[in-house]
């Protein structure tokens, strides 16, 4: 009796214990599956919300946690990661629009244009843009028929979903023109590749030029449209508005003009219905911390929020490395507990506007500082650049945690752009357009610019447009751009302080006008190849 | 779910424990014969009725008749066996075991026991009478400097702040090097990859275990006996055996130990007098000098303390009916050097070993329990206390609690304004910080050995164990306390909980064929692993109990789980006891890796060969015990390797998040995929040992050599990926390989055994070597590897060179000073820059050497323990703060220097120059102590035996930091190891 019972107790024992393989299938408490991520309407405008928190924030689990943990960053902040912080350092602070004090190496051979490969900030601007283009792709690979098949969504979720899918390819497509732009040839992933460890293959300029336009192209119509998405939203107008910026500078990135592509699209925009933000101090007002609300210039932005989108990038990166630690020179600009004495204008900036007093030309935004840079590295050499405000508009600071975060959102695209672009595409024989027109856009600018309509243009060439570009547009990440199209950013016959890294400036090589592959992706890729000149 | 089939299966075995059968009484003749273990028949046998109480002895045959009732009991005793008692029946066949006492010919391998003459793997036990002695918080700590290869290096002096434990160096970089420690048949889960405790609340898991409790450890170090537990084996395996019941009559065991701690070295500091005069060499009238204040303060003075600690262990263990027990409890307060710290434990731990059924089935049930109160000191006071400046008072009429911290006042605000960036006063760092934790931990099993009835040469063995624990704390600062000024102090909890558990049941067949002079030994099993610990987070709080904005935390509860599935088998076949083969396998399945890479499978093999059953060697006088071992076998490591990487997740944003999103007019979380690779699969170690036992003169010189390599492929490496190809731009993936090898040399000696003197030494030395071999999955000689993240990335793991080699500057020297800045130019680019570091000495000693020995005279018996290690080096960050820009700081504040700042006379910091990389070999007498026993006291009553023991009683090195003993090799403020008296005694009654 009692044996029987021990045999069968061993013998259930070992049954009872064998049934137990399938416990190995174990999940993690608080992370969902794609399967589940993507089965809700909710889950999909969550998911959406990843796709433009790559940009607006580092990583969406607090300020110090960035999505990209990359090796050598500078300073070892992940605050570099942020995408307008290091395309500022990547646009504006390789020109004449900005010098830094911060005396790091790698951040000074920026301005330098001396750069190496294995320069942090390369490999983060680089893996920033890479980065939004991986979720996108997961969005879309995620999100198709077959694979939503189940959820069976209403038709309103599917019209949703539909623009969804569009504003994925849309912030793709404008994170391969970043790349395009800066690297020349990145690697080339989509939504067909797989998530592992495979090797992405690398794309040739031209060939990614192709692509974006096709992809915008095609796309566009699944867009909303103009001015009906909601705010911060990519619709119709910004794929319009990307599509007219790569054709202007078609050139530089396949050879072949494509001015009147150009005008097309800078055309389409402007009949959209935006507007630009007029009446007293309207360009300032552009670069305040309510610039969210009533701005019809802003075709769209990266939102910002100190309490809720919190990020040392952005706009808090704008205002506070443009601002001492001082409080009482603080205060004006909304950061009392911020200040970071970094960026400043070469003098070019300011003499760009002639008298850059600010009371004529509203757009002349500057604070203290020598005109100029005598040392690269002190904060008081150089004027201050104080454009962009954590003010709002009515003098009011939002509030904020410790007095440094922004709430001021950064505009991507807006207006302004559009009538500079068909302008300067008229003046380099662009078809479809007409020169009044384009001097009427033009002195639209002049008029809000000076709040009176006394200083217009009555003539157009190339160099006033570059620098009524420089006047209208510096710090908004274009001047690197701007500089190559007009073939002055290597060249000797265009200098700035420190350009080249001398003091009265000098010129580089040609091949500085794009940014090396950072070397750690050409260590890891085998499918790349360096730029030439690296 | 695997709870329930616990409770079922447990209702099952209860169940059948609770038949009972009662009957009238017959006189029933008794008839049968007592044989040993081998089957041989046992002469003059105790044979004991239980009704009249009469005594019979067995013959030369074994054989044995008595009269008693059908309800009587026959108790069966014999020297070196285990008293048997068995329910009367006509006929008895009894096999008596030999008793644990005596067992030391036996070793404890994996599931089982094995004759130690015929063990066939690297295995090293170390029992109680062994151990290291004097004040022991830890388990580890009494095997440290005892067996040849496994290093123990204390993570530093704090209360139970455990050890780093390697056996033959670990094998691998990403996956965690820690050995599998089982604890009676339960495996511990392994500590957090960091080396963090996974218990919250207690610096190291063994810190809750009682080494009081401890019977003996064994190492298994080499393929062939750790194989057998598969995928946590590749680092090697520890099983420890606690005490166990034993003898008739209950035996109290009382001790006790007052223990003193006192600082053995202090970091040699400027006084305030050589400060004052090296600001003043400066420049006399700097800014630097107003701020210099008149004290002299000894700040390490000020911050240790006598530290006096006190253990008190009372047990007691018998045999009640049939049934051995042992019952202990003990109770610990150790105060640290540090002030403020110090750790209570209390801990209960009961044995039970019944044996049923005629010998027929033996339970082992242990269950352990710990609960401990410790105060954690705020560490950063041991690196403020070398750097804040002795010119300054301890205490000032300041707002920070009446501190002396370093502050300006305002004139606008008349406030006084603290400099947040300097260094903060070591005494109010710990004073103000209140960091108490509360922990309960226990652990247990229950073990039914079953020989079955109608097979006895099978064992059907059963093992359900489970560890769980609860570890909480608060931390408190106040809201003027300069360490948390900005936050306005802390409020803060954490608490985390764990739950593990085993299930394993496996088959053994032993048969002896004297036929053809063999004896096969034969399990086959299954084991069910699982290991649950629950997190909780909470946001941070003010002093004033205000939350901190943007401080909410993600998740409330985080419930991380893993489960490990195994099957294994081994065959030991011997033949004639000469010719010993043994096999292992092992097929785990892991909840750590995709379906499709979850199962591994791990063989070994082993050959051993009895050279001293040999004819030829038979018949030698001085040589009795030669024995030959080799063997080969894969091992795995999952361990480090986290819970769910595999898997394609996406995690969701707190709700109270300060990462929203802005779409129109509402802000939105997001989910986040993470990177994964589905490939993920354990690491895989294939180790070679051969193994020479030998012993001369009777085994009075016992010994063995070693000899092993083991390579490890597959490893576990973080690195940069195609962009684009993943979601991060590191993945932890299997692209590593590393080779380890060593000779480990161990002899044991009898110099002195008669009736005045006994004297015994051990003495042990190992080399061990490590390569990396492979990083990448492309070999690329422009790789440099992989920073390692301790000590701001003087380290690195590259190809071709040691695992955490130190990454500096070659430092060049002009008239033998160092020359600040001044590098070679190690890649002849003509400049220096970060491309000009080189890989320069690692942390890990190449010889390691142990020695002990135990003396006794009469009743005395003195004992001391060296360990030795050669060929470590240091890097000694505590040094690189001494350059002149360091004393006099920027942000307005002056520190203190060592006082050989002048030394090199650096103006800045040159944090990786070489020259702090410094040779940290070293000989250390860990112990040393004399024991007198007392003898009878109390009129016969009880035993008494005294002891005093002095702990870290010198170290010889030039090292020339507090300690050459740091497992990372990274000097930064390491908590000073105490030098500990210890007075103890105990008393059997």
């Amino acid at each position: 009796m009692k044996k029987n019972f021990l045999i069968i107790t061993f013998l259930s024992s070992t049954i009872l214990l064998g049934s137990c393989t399938k416990d190995l299938d174990l999940t993690p408490t608080n992370t969902i599956t794609s399967a589940v991520a993507y089965s809700t309407p909710q889950g999909l405008k969550t998911n959406l919300a990843k796709l433009y928190g790559s940009y607006s924030l580092i990583g969406s689990f607090g300020t110090g946690t960035s999505d990209l943990s990359i090796e050598g960053l500078p300073d070892n902040d992940q605050a570099n990661t942020d995408f307008v912080r290091v395309n500022f350092n990547l646009q504006e602070l390789t020109t004449d629009n900005a010098i830094c004090a911060w005396n790091s190496g790698e951040l000074q051979t920026l301005h330098g244009l001396n750069w190496v490969p294995n320069n942090g900030f390369l490999i983060a601007a680089y893996a920033r843009s890479i980065y939004q283009i991986t979720v996108c792709n997961e969005f879309l690979r995620q999100t198709t028929s077959d694979k939503i098949a189940s959820y069976n969504y209403d038709a309103a979720t599917l019209e949703n979903l539909r623009h969804y899918r569009a504003e994925a390819r849309f912030l793709r497509a404008f994170q391969y023109w970043v790349l395009m732009d800066l690297f020349g040839n990145p690697p080339f992933i989509t939504e067909n590749d797989p998530i592992g460890k495979f090797l992405p293959p690398q794309i040739k300029r031209a060939e990614l030029f192709v692509y974006i336009e096709k992809e915008l192209t095609e796309m566009n119509d699944d867009l909303v449209a103009p001015k009906q998405n909601e705010y911060a939203r990519a619709d119709q107008g910004a794929a319009w508005a990307l599509l007219a910026r790569i054709y202007i500078n078609a050139k530089v990135y396949t050879g072949v003009e494509k001015n009147t592509e150009a005008i097309t699209y800078a055309q389409r925009v402007i009949d959209a219905g935006y507007q630009l933000k007029d009446g007293t101090n309207g360009y300032k007002k552009l670069f305040m911390s309510d610039n969210d609300q009533n701005n019809p210039e802003i075709i769209l932005p990266i939102a910002y929020d100190a309490l809720r989108t919190q990020n040392y990038g952005g706009t808090t990166f704008l205002i506070n490395s443009a601002t001492s630690n001082t409080s009482d020179k603080n205060a004006p600009r909304g950061i009392p507990g911020g200040g970071w004495l970094g960026n400043r204008a070469t003098k070019n900036l300011p003499l760009a506007f002639g008298d850059y007093s600010g009371l004529n030309d509203k757009r002349a935004i500057f604070g203290d500082g020598t005109l100029d840079v005598a040392d690269p590295i002190a904060f008081d050499n150089g004027l201050k650049v104080n454009k962009f405000t954590n003010l709002s508009s009515t003098g009011t600071t939002p509030p904020s945690q410790n007095g440094t975060l922004c709430s001021t959102d950064f505009p991507l695209f807006r207006l302004a752009e559009m009538y500079l672009i068909y302008a300067e595409a008229v003046v380099r024989n662009g078809s479809g357009g007409t020169m009044s027109k384009a001097l009427e856009y033009m002195n639209l600018l002049r008029s809000r610019a000076y709040e009176n309509n006394t200083n217009g243009f009555t003539t157009l060439t190339l160099d006033n447009i570059l620098n009524e570009r420089q006047r209208e547009m510096y710090w908004e990440n274009c001047r690197r751009t701007d500089l190559i199209r007009f073939g002055k950013f290597t060249s000797s016959t265009y200098l700035w302080s420190w350009k080249g890294g001398v003091k009265d400036g000098k010129g580089v090589a040609d091949t500085r006008n794009l940014f090396p592959i950072p070397s750690a992706d050409i260590l890891s890729n085998p499918n790349l190849k360096q730029n030439t000149g690296y | 779910m695997f709870l329930s089939k616990t409770k079922r299966l447990l209702f099952l075995v209860v169940c059948c424990f609770s038949i009972t059968f009662l009957k009238a009484q017959a006189p029933l003749q008794v008839t049968g014969t007592v044989k040993n273990e081998k089957n041989e028949p046992i002469q003059g046998a105790t044979i004991e009725e239980s009704v009249s109480k009469k005594k019979t002895q067995s013959d030369i045959q074994g054989k044995f008749t008595i009269l008693t009732t059908d309800k009587g009991t026959i108790s069966i005793s014999y020297v070196g066996y285990e008293t048997t008692n068995f329910a009367a029946k006509s006929q008895l066949d009894i096999v008596l075991n030999p008793s644990t006492t005596v067992l030391t010919d036996v070793v404890v391998i994996g599931y089982g026991t094995q004759k130690k003459k015929e063990v066939t793997g690297a295995i090293s036990t170390i029992t109680a009478k062994d151990f290291q002695k004097g004040a022991i918080t830890t388990p580890e700590q009494l095997i440290a400097g005892k067996v040849a290869g496994v290093t123990i290096t204390s993570n530093g002096g704090g209360p139970g702040s455990g050890s780093v434990i390697r056996i033959r160096g670990g094998a691998s970089l990403g996956a965690g090097s820690d050995p599998l420690i089982v604890i009676d048949g339960v495996p511990l889960q392994g500590k957090n990859i960091d080396g963090s405790s996974n218990i919250a609340g207690s610096s190291d898991p063994l810190s809750l275990i009682n080494p009081n409790d401890i019977e003996s450890f064994t190492v298994l170090k080499d393929a062939a006996s750790t194989a057998i537990y598969g995928s946590r084996a590749s680092n090697g395996v520890i099983l420890i055996t606690t005490k166990k019941g034993r003898g008739k009559k209950p035996v109290f065991t009382y001790s006790t130990q007052v223990s003193v701690g006192t600082l053995a070295r202090k970091v040699k500091l400027q006084s305030a007098d050589q400060l004052r005069a090296y600001v003043d060499s400066f420049a006399p009238n700097n800014s630097f000098k107003p701020l210099l204040g008149t004290a002299n303060t000894d700040w390490q003075d000020e911050i240790y303390q006598t530290a006096v600690s006190t253990d008190n262990n009372l047990s007691v263990s018998g045999k009640l009916k049939n049934v051995p027990y042992r019952v202990s409890a003990g109770f610990l307060n150790q105060n640290g050097l540090l002030l403020t710290d110090y750790l209570e434990r209390g801990t209960a731990g009961i044995s039970v070993s019944p044996v049923l059924l005629n010998n027929h089935l033996k339970i082992d049930i242990n269950l352990k329990g710990a609960s401990t109160k410790t105060r954690f000191g705020n560490g950063a006071a041991i690196g403020s206390a070398v750097y804040f400046d002795p010119t300054q008072p301890v205490r000032t009429e300041s707002p920070f609690g009446n501190y002396n911290e370093w502050s300006t006042p305002n004139p606008i605000t008349q406030t006084i304004d603290l400099n947040r960036l300097a260094t903060r006063n070591p005494v109010a760092l710990l004073n103000l910080y209140r960091n108490i934790s509360h922990v309960q931990r226990s652990y247990g099993n229950i073990q039914l050995d079953y020989k079955l009835h109608f097979f006895p040469d099978l064992h059907a063995n059963l093992n359900l164990g489970y560890d769980i624990a609860k570890g909480r704390g608060n931390v408190d600062v106040p809201d003027y306390a300069a360490q948390n000024y900005a936050d306005s102090g802390q409020r803060n909890q954490y608490l985390n909980k764990i739950n593990n558990k085993v299930g394993e049941f496996y088959l053994n067949y032993i048969k002896d064929l004297k036929q053809i002079k063999s004896n096969i030994n034969v399990i086959a099993g299954y084991g069910y692993y699982n290991n649950l610990t629950t997190n909780y987070s909470f946001s941070n709080y003010r002093y004033n109990g205000n939350l901190i904005p943007g401080s909410g935390k993600a998740n409330a509860v985080d419930m991380p789980e893993n489960t490990l599935i195994s099957f294994y088998s081994r065959l030991i076949y011997t033949y004639n006891e000469k010719y010993i083969l043994a096999a292992s396998f092992r097929r785990d399945g892991s909840s750590k890796f995709a379906k499709d890479n979850r199962w591994g499978t791990f063989p070994s093999v082993a050959f051993t060969w009895r050279m001293i059953n040999e004819p030829f060697l038979k018949s030698s006088k001085t040589l009795s015990d030669l024995k030959l071992r080799l063997s080969y076998g894969v091992t795995g490591n999952q361990d480090g390797i986290a819970n769910y990487s595999y898997q394609p997740f996406y995690t969701p944003n707190p709700n109270d998040s300060t990462s929203y999103v802005q779409l129109g007019d509402t802000y939105y979380g997001s989910y986040t995929p993470s990177a994964y690779d589905q490939n993920l699969k354990w690491e895989q170690s294939q180790s070679m040992n051969i193994g020479i036992d030998f012993g001369f003169m009777n085994n009075r010189i016992t010994g063995s050599i070693d000899l092993y390599s083991k390579k490890t492929k597959d490893m576990l490496n973080t690195i940069p990926i195609p962009l684009g190809s993943n979601f991060a731009p590191k993945i932890l993936t299997n692209i590593g390989s590393m080779e380890n090898k060593g000779i480990e040399f161990a002899i044991n000696t009898i110099l002195l055994n008669n009736k005045k003197y006994n004297w015994s030494v051990g003495f042990n030395a190992s080399y061990y070597d490590n390569k990396i071999t492979k990083l990448t999955a492309i070999q690329d000689s422009t790789y440099k590897g992989t920073i390692l993240s301790d000590g701001n990335g003087i380290r690195i793991n590259t190809v071709g060179y040691q695992a955490g080699s130190f990454y500096v500057s070659k430092q060049e020297y002009y008239n033998g000073k160092p020359v600040e800045g001044l590098y070679a130019d190690v890649n002849n680019d003509g400049v220096h820059d970060n491309n000009d570091l080189y890989r320069y000495k690692s942390p890990t000693p190449k010889y390691v050497f142990g020695f002990s020995s135990q003396f006794s005279y009469k009743k005395l018996t003195a004992s001391t323990v060296l360990r030795a290690n050669v060929g470590n080096y240091m890097y000694n960050a505590v040094e690189t703060g001494a350059s002149q820009s360091s004393v006099f700081n920027v942000l307005g504040f002056v520190s203190n220097s060592l006082s050989k700042i002048n030394n090199t006379n650096f103006v800045y910091t040159q944090s990786r120059s070489d020259y702090y990389i410094q040779n940290a070999s070293f000989l250390k007498m860990d112990n040393i102590g004399l024991a007198y026993n007392v003898g009878s006291i109390l009129k016969n009553k009880a035993q008494m035996q005294i002891s005093f023991n002095c702990q870290n009683v010198f170290t010889v090195t030039k090292y020339t930091g507090i300690d050459p003993e740091k497992y990372n090799g990274i000097d930064d403020s390491l908590y000073p190891r105490p030098r500990t008296f210890t007075l103890g005694a105990s008393l059997q009654f």
